[in-house]
């Protein structure tokens, strides 16, 4: 299936190549790079490239393109899929995914990338197996490495790879023993000019973070199920289970995974935190231009809206802005055209708000459109579908874990209209 | 990067070999590797150095640096005689890497990778599963065609491997072999033959993808694997899912008649109706409902359907579209909430999943109309994602959702992002042209748009108002002449070309205007594009047929301009119209007809979506991502008239059982008679080829060879023994057969189990598989019989108590016949257990039966104490029934044991001591661990072959000091292994065992324990067994089979009127293991 990966920088370098048949020569990229230099925008450059013997799939991700070559037919959703675990994978291993990263680090990925895939073919794409096969560098462990002689490979088939629990290591221990779940919801929003809401959607996580001894089996029940509309699960969770009872039901991998994530039903009228007041205007005459925006709480439940930072990419005819904002920085990159404002915490006593004057090309005409604002913010100990987490049991292991569960609220792609 | 090169440089100034070796990783830039292009060659020196030391550390090194090497895309092949040389390195760092370099280089070297191959090929006899199946995945990615013969045996040999995990190599083995050399396909559609069969979860990802890959013509081989396959799709890995979905999507295509109805039309239906399979022809008297979807059509559209909710969204992408093409159109509507889902997933994602959506919102709009909002286009999302998006509001718009979406256009075509801008407007005139009710309001927004400041939204506008003005030309001059105006300002050649066009068109319309659009554009002429040349030359030729009298000359001038320009389509278009319309001697008839050619009325031009052509292709494919016909595509092929015969997916028994047992033998013996003979390796490996395909009868000698001498006379008579009782117990299986197969009563049926035990037979022949009966097996048969016939004449509820008794009189009688199952077990302890595992792998099928083993619907996680650390002095041993078959013998119950040091000192050399287990009973033990670190744990496994029954398997557990007696009891729970069946299977087998066979209880509860799922939960957690899909609400049946005879065990919870009782039901001929799994589950089924 997949032939071979080239990951390739901003700058347009090969870094790095692997082979998983036969060679296919780097130059195959140079159609990538083609296409590339079309796009203008490393975001437009299509993820699927016909050349006249090969097919280019890409992902781009963290500034870095990963390029899978295939020969025939393929679905494209697979090569895509598993373009991103790897990628995954690489942040899981050494914490960020970077060119300098991966350089550092080449035989690691070179061993990893051997593990993941068999003649193009996925093998082993389970973090906690990968782990076990390839241990991870930490510094303690090059250390000792290179005293003792001793390897980062495993020399043993992962057990789990061969028991129905494929994701979770055998053997695991912990001397405190602990399951920290995160409800994590993102409000997806389009807000029209006049404030009122076009479109918006919750979207939920729950991230997991479980250091449990031996094979402890966990079954988590939530208050109100029947807010979830439509959910995704980690393959670790029992679907019968659910389907019968709303339960959900699972031995965990070990460590760090995202157990599920739903669509709270559209039914339910999604509560906006948040408002912006805007007044952006452009005279014909003038070359100047008014703009204030001030942003509000609205429906938080009595918590803080905090992490709040706008975004807007101003129309090209804007030179450079003015402006003063009653707390927090504000930038203006005048090439990109683009402005932000971190503000921080929202004080209901005292509204921030960011004032001044847009400078306009002269003599250019008037934009037609004003600029979008996107908003990011965050709110703590709140998920805004109102789900809440009944209890979490343990069953299979004798000792009594630590039990954490975090809400929090967040704005996904939360989009307003001026 | 190439500062970083420096640094280096700097550094290997002082001058030491493993800071220059460096030096060549960390050199990437390409302006640098040229300048140390002559250097590179003594760093290689430098490396072949160190891969030649004797310290693995050194050698590492270097390797590391090759690797690296290779990474950054250089060429390390020159280095190929030294790191060759390191490929049976004992470091398995090194010797990985080594492999990396290998695959990678083998197929440009190929007369020194020769080299290498011993050393896989004894590393395929390797004991640890995980060598062996690296060894096999090296040795097929060398490309090398001289050892083809070589991997084709090593894939056999492996596809036959105990460990899942080697076969799945295996089979990713075979598509390896079939591209280097495609003469093998035959040979290797045996292998993937053999491999469809397999029944674990890990290998039927793989398989299947060989199959797509070598043979996916040979639907044939896929029949009897239909079943499992839907069954097991749930518990096979996600990328497996994604190839098997695809394939049964294209299997169905051809094997089920069409669900859609409406395609079909009344006829078609009623004639598949009729003259297909049989159960249709049982159900002629519904007439109202001609169609009915057999059964493993609807098994597959039931048994993806969880699968949509995969984190995966290839998987979800595979189940959309296998639902939308072979579900029934009403049920396709489920998979829109998901692909919706996709949407918040990564731009590349959503790009493809926007695709497939909009194909789909072509033919069905009603699936995706609720998510309408969803697709929504914001700001921040990348040009295709828009335009996609876009393409799919166009698809969804009808006269409902019009001008909510007319509103949203609004919006779209102030946008900054001119192209998408662009498209907005394409999109509004495609609204306008489908939806008659708006096209008048689309028009005028689109006039509006005309005196807009970008350029390229007034040209795409003038191009749709052409085309939605052609469609209703009668009414608009008003606009024609604000367009003529236009002429002025606008630039882009296709809207100018428009324009020109729309006025001769309707030059009649606008006769004041036309002529001077005419006079402007022909002095301007020779500065226009071709394509406005084009229709310059067109307006002339109309204007003069129309309005000659102001317009000849002016025509005539643009002929001629034409007549001279550069571009030969111009001259042409010049010459073919003036001989046209001009009148003069030459021109022929035609120009007569001259104005009824050029003003004839003109077909409107249907706007269409650009995906519509898209349709032919299966959705999610590469394919359809691209409209091309990507290379290795396979058609979808259109449903068949008339099914194929359905009975070729059942799957029978007898044949399954005699495929598997030659493999069966041969696999076992090797991986461990390598593990005794390390000295004999050279030798073995030079026959294993024709070991693997020889009969057991050479084994049992090389086994001798191998094996201590006294285990070498009770083997060798155990053999004959075996094959002795082997043909007996086959000839009876043969005239059992008969009955069976007609069906005969089971009254009759038991009597003849009697009388078999008399002649000491194996009675378990009967239970729908036939194994050739193991000495061990026969005395447990034996035992079973001899107590059914004890018990016919008890009271049942004294059964149990029975048991023991009954045993020990039946062991006074075997020894006569049967003097060898003692002493191999007991003499040699530290031999044994291995070679009975052996012996067990010589005589045993793997289960076969119509109903397949199936893997546990759940696995209870308690665990038992083996060893309290009190007792054992710091080593604390537990252990626990993971459900899983036993990878050491068919008839063994694998149990896992968790040995964990709580002591603060090292515990060496755990191992199993002496055992003492009941006649019959066998084990196969782990091997000994070297030494347990303080608060250390290890998992280990073996297997306990429990004779089906729950006596107590004791033995020593010892470490180098201390020896403690243990012992594991199963809860009889555990000696199933849960089967799946269909209800009508299970039906047929219960009405086999009914009277003697049959107990039951009535359980009185409340009524909300008798909702399904506590019910399965219930049963579950105390046996291992599995669900039979049920058709009546009332009635939850399970099934299971006993691990050593494979005896079926049945269970049936029969829920009454009024809701608080029930009555539990348990069929099996294994009366006493039945009786008391009935006591185990009253009480659990009764309780809240």
């Amino acid at each position: 299936m997949i032939h071979s990966l080239f990951l390739i920088n901003s700058s347009g370098d090969i870094f790095l190549e692997k082979h998983w048949k036969s060679v296919v020569s780097r130059s195959v990229c140079d159609y990538f790079f083609e296409a590339q230099e079309r796009a203008t925008e490393a975001e437009n450059v299509p993820p699927v490239i016909p050349t006249p013997h090969h097919y280019l799939l890409s992902v781009y991700r963290h500034k870095i393109f990963f390029v899978a070559v295939i020969q025939t037919e393929v679905p494209p959703l697979f090569v895509i899929e598993f373009l991103h675990r790897v990628v995954d994978t690489f942040q899981d291993y050494f914490g960020v995914c970077s060119e300098p990263m991966i350089k550092d680090n080449v035989v690691v990925v070179y061993e990893v990338l051997e593990e993941m895939l068999d003649n193009g073919f996925p093998l082993a794409t389970e973090s906690n197996i990968l782990k076990e096969l390839i241990k991870p560098p930490t510094i303690l462990r090059t250390v000792v490495n290179t005293i003792t002689g001793s390897t980062n490979v495993g020399n043993q088939l992962p057990t789990g790879q061969l028991s129905v629990v494929p994701w979770r290591r055998t053997g695991v221990k912990y001397t405190n023993n602990e399951a920290y779940f995160d409800v994590i919801e993102e409000i997806d929003a389009i807000i029209d000019k006049s404030g009122s809401t076009i479109t918006a959607e919750i979207q939920g996580v729950i991230d997991a973070c479980v250091k449990l001894t031996g094979m402890p089996d966990l079954t988590l029940s939530f208050m109100n199920p029947r807010l979830l509309d439509d959910v995704s699960f980690h393959p670790c969770v029992r679907f019968k289970r659910w389907e019968s009872e709303r339960i959900l039901s699972f031995i965990p991998p070990d460590g760090n995974f995202r157990l599920l994530s739903y669509h709270v039903s559209a039914q339910n009228l999604v509560a906006i935190p948040v408002y912006v007041k805007h007044n952006i205007s452009f005279r014909d005459s003038s070359s100047l231009g008014r703009f204030e925006i001030t942003v509000g709480p609205k429906q938080t439940m009595g918590k803080t809206i905090e992490g709040v930072i706008i975004l807007s990419q101003m129309p090209r005819g804007v030179l450079n802005m003015s402006l003063t904002p009653s707390q927090g920085t504000h930038t203006f990159d005048p090439v990109t055209k683009m402005l932000s404002w971190d503000v921080g915490k929202i004080n209901p006593q005292k509204l921030p708000s960011l004032k001044g004057t847009m400078s306009l090309q002269a003599g250019a005409s008037k934009p037609d459109e004003n600029p979008t604002i996107n908003l990011q913010f965050k709110i703590q100990q709140l998920a805004i579908s109102g789900l809440k987490v009944n209890r979490l049991d343990m069953y299979g292991e004798k000792y009594k874990p630590f039990k954490g569960i975090k809400y929090m609220t967040k704005a996904g792609k939360f989009q307003v209209r001026t | 990067m190439s500062s970083n090169s420096f640094v280096y440089n700097e550094q290997s100034g002082g001058g030491e070999a493993a800071e220059l070796g460096q030096e060549a990783t960390a050199t990437i830039s390409p302006a640098g590797a040229f300048g140390l292009f002559s250097s590179d060659l003594k760093k290689n020196e430098d490396l072949k150095q160190m891969l030649e030391s004797s310290k693995d550390s050194a050698k590492l090194d270097a390797m590391k640096r090759i690797v690296g090497m290779i990474a950054k895309g250089k060429n390390a092949s020159e280095l190929f005689p030294a790191v060759v040389k390191n490929v049976a390195s004992k470091n398995i760092e090194i010797k990985k890497l080594v492999y990396v370099y290998l695959v990678r280089y083998a197929e440009e070297q190929q007369d020194l990778a020769l080299l290498s191959i011993s050393t896989f090929q004894r590393a395929l006899k390797d004991p640890n599963q995980l060598i062996r199946a690296s060894a096999l995945r090296v040795l097929s990615s060398i490309r090398v065609p001289i050892i083809v013969p070589i991997m084709m045996l090593a894939i056999k040999e492996a596809s036959a491997d105990l460990s899942p995990y080697v076969r799945k190599n295996a089979a990713h083995a075979i598509q390896k072999l079939y591209s280097l050399d495609p003469e093998q396909k035959e040979m290797l559609i045996e292998v993937i033959e053999k491999l469809l069969r397999d029944k674990s979860t890990l290998v039927a990802g793989s398989v299947v993808m060989a199959f797509e890959e070598v043979c996916p013509d040979r639907i044939d081989l896929i029949h009897k694997n239909y079943r499992k396959l839907c069954n097991l799709l749930v518990d096979v890995e996600e990328w497996g899912q994604v190839v098997i979905i695809h394939m049964l999507t294209r299997y169905a295509r051809t094997q089920f008649v069409s669900p859609w109805k409406e395609d079909g039309g009344l006829e078609d239906n009623e004639k598949s109706f009729y003259e297909s399979d049989d159960e249709q022809k049982e159900k002629t008297d519904r007439r109202k409902k001609p169609y009915a979807m057999d059964p493993d059509h609807r098994l597959l559209i039931r048994n993806t359907k969880p699968l949509l909710q995969s984190r995966n969204a290839a998987v979800v992408m595979a189940v959309a579209q296998l639902y939308w093409h072979i579900s029934p159109k009403s049920e396709t509507g489920i998979i829109s909430k998901s692909l919706v889902r996709l949407l918040r997933s990564n731009r590349e994602v959503q790009y493809i999943v926007l695709q497939n959506i909009a194909t789909m919102s072509i033919q069905r709009k009603g699936i995706f109309e609720p998510y309408l909002k969803s697709f929504y286009v914001r700001s921040t999302d990348p040009t295709m994602i828009k335009t996609l998006k876009l393409e799919i509001l166009t698809n969804l718009a009808n006269e409902a959702n019009i001008s909510t979406l007319l509103r949203e256009f609004q919006t779209y075509v102030k946008s900054q992002d001119k192209q998408f801008a662009a498209a907005t407007i394409q999109t509004i005139g495609r609204c306008a042209a489908n939806i008659s009710e708006v096209a008048d309001t689309c028009l005028n927004g689109l006039v509006c748009l005309l005196s807009n400041r970008d350029e390229i939204v007034v040209a795409e506008s003038v191009v749709v108002i052409k085309k939605l003005l052609q469609m209703q030309p009668a009414q608009h001059g008003e606009i024609i002449k604000h367009m003529g105006k236009l002429l002025d300002s606008i630039t882009v050649p296709v809207a100018r070309a428009s324009i020109l066009w729309l006025i001769g068109e309707n030059c009649e319309r606008v006769p004041k205007i036309a002529p001077d659009v005419l006079r402007k554009m022909a002095k301007s002429f020779t500065s226009e594009d071709d394509l406005v040349k084009l229709q310059i030359l067109n307006l002339g030729a109309k204007l003069y047929l129309t309005n000659s009298k102001q317009t000849k000359l002016l025509t005539q001038y643009v002929l001629n301009l034409g007549k001279y320009d550069q571009n030969y389509d111009i001259r042409d278009r010049t010459r073919f119209i003036r001989q046209l319309i001009v009148p003069n001697e030459k021109s022929g008839a035609l120009s007569k007809y001259a104005k009824k050619i050029f003003l004839a009325q003109k077909p409107a031009p249907l706007l269409e979506s650009p995906f519509k052509d898209r349709e032919h292709f299966q959705l999610g494919t590469l394919s359809h991502t691209l409209n091309i016909k990507a290379s290795g595509y396979l058609e979808l092929s259109n449903w068949p008239e008339v099914a194929p015969d359905p009975s070729v997916r059942n799957v029978e028994v007898i044949e399954l059982a005699k495929e598997w047992t030659p493999a069966g033998k041969a696999k076992k013996e090797n991986p461990s008679k390598k593990f005794y003979s390390e000295s004999e390796e050279e030798e073995d490996s030079s026959d294993s080829g024709s070991d693997s395909e020889s009969e057991s009868g050479s084994e049992s000698g090389d086994d001798g060879a191998s094996s201590e001498d006294t285990s070498e006379d009770s083997e060798d008579s155990s053999n004959e023994q075996e094959s002795e009782n082997g043909s007996v117990a086959e000839d009876k299986a043969a005239t059992k057969r008969n009955p069976e197969t007609k069906g005969e009563s089971d009254s009759e049926d038991g009597e003849k189990k009697n009388k078999k035990s008399q002649t000491s037979d194996s009675s378990n022949v009967e239970s729908s598989s036939i194994e050739e009966s193991s000495s061990e097996s026969e005395s447990q048969s034996e035992n079973e019989s001899e107590s059914r016939k004890v018990t016919k004449e008890k009271e049942k509820k004294l059964k149990q108590d029975r048991i023991s008794l009954t045993k020990d009189v039946s062991l006074l009688d075997l020894d006569d016949f049967n003097p060898i199952s003692t002493p191999v077990a007991l003499p040699t302890p530290v031999l044994s257990p291995s070679l009975i595992a052996d012996l067990e792998g010589l005589n045993l099928s793997t289960s076969s039966s119509v109903i397949s083993v199936s893997t546990p619907v759940f696995v209870p996680v308690k665990t038992h104490v083996l060893l309290h650390r009190m007792s054992g002095k710091g080593l604390a041993a537990h252990y626990f029934f993971p459900r899983q078959p036993c990878i050491f013998g068919d008839k063994m119950v694998s149990v896992q044991i968790t040995l964990e040091n709580t002591s603060d000192q090292k515990i060496e050399n755990i191992h199993i001591g002496g055992k003492k287990l009941p006649i019959g009973m066998q084990m196969h033990i782990f091997n000994p661990i070297d030494s347990l670190e303080p608060k250390g744990s290890i998992t280990v496994s073996m297997g306990i072959d429990f004779c089906d029954s729950t006596q107590t398997a004791s033995f020593q557990l010892c470490t180098k000091d201390n020896c403690f007696n243990v012992n594991i009891q199963p809860p009889i729970g555990e000696l199933l292994l849960p089967v799946a069946m269909s209800e009508k299977d299970f039906k047929k087998e219960q009405g086999m065992l009914t009277g003697m066979n049959e107990t039951s209880a009535t359980i009185i509860t409340a009524p909300q324990n008798f909702t399904p799922s506590v019910i399965l939960q219930k049963v579950v957690n105390v046996a291992n067994m599995g669900a039979v899909p049920s058709g009546q609400d009332k009635i939850h049946r399970f099934a299971a089979k006993t691990v050593h005879s494979g005896s079926l065990m049945l269970v049936t919870v029969e829920l009454k009127e009024e809701g608080s009782t029930a009555q539990l039901i348990i069929n099996t001929e294994k009366t006493v293991i039945g009786s008391v799994l009935l006591r185990e589950l009253k009480p659990v089924l009764s309780q809240g």
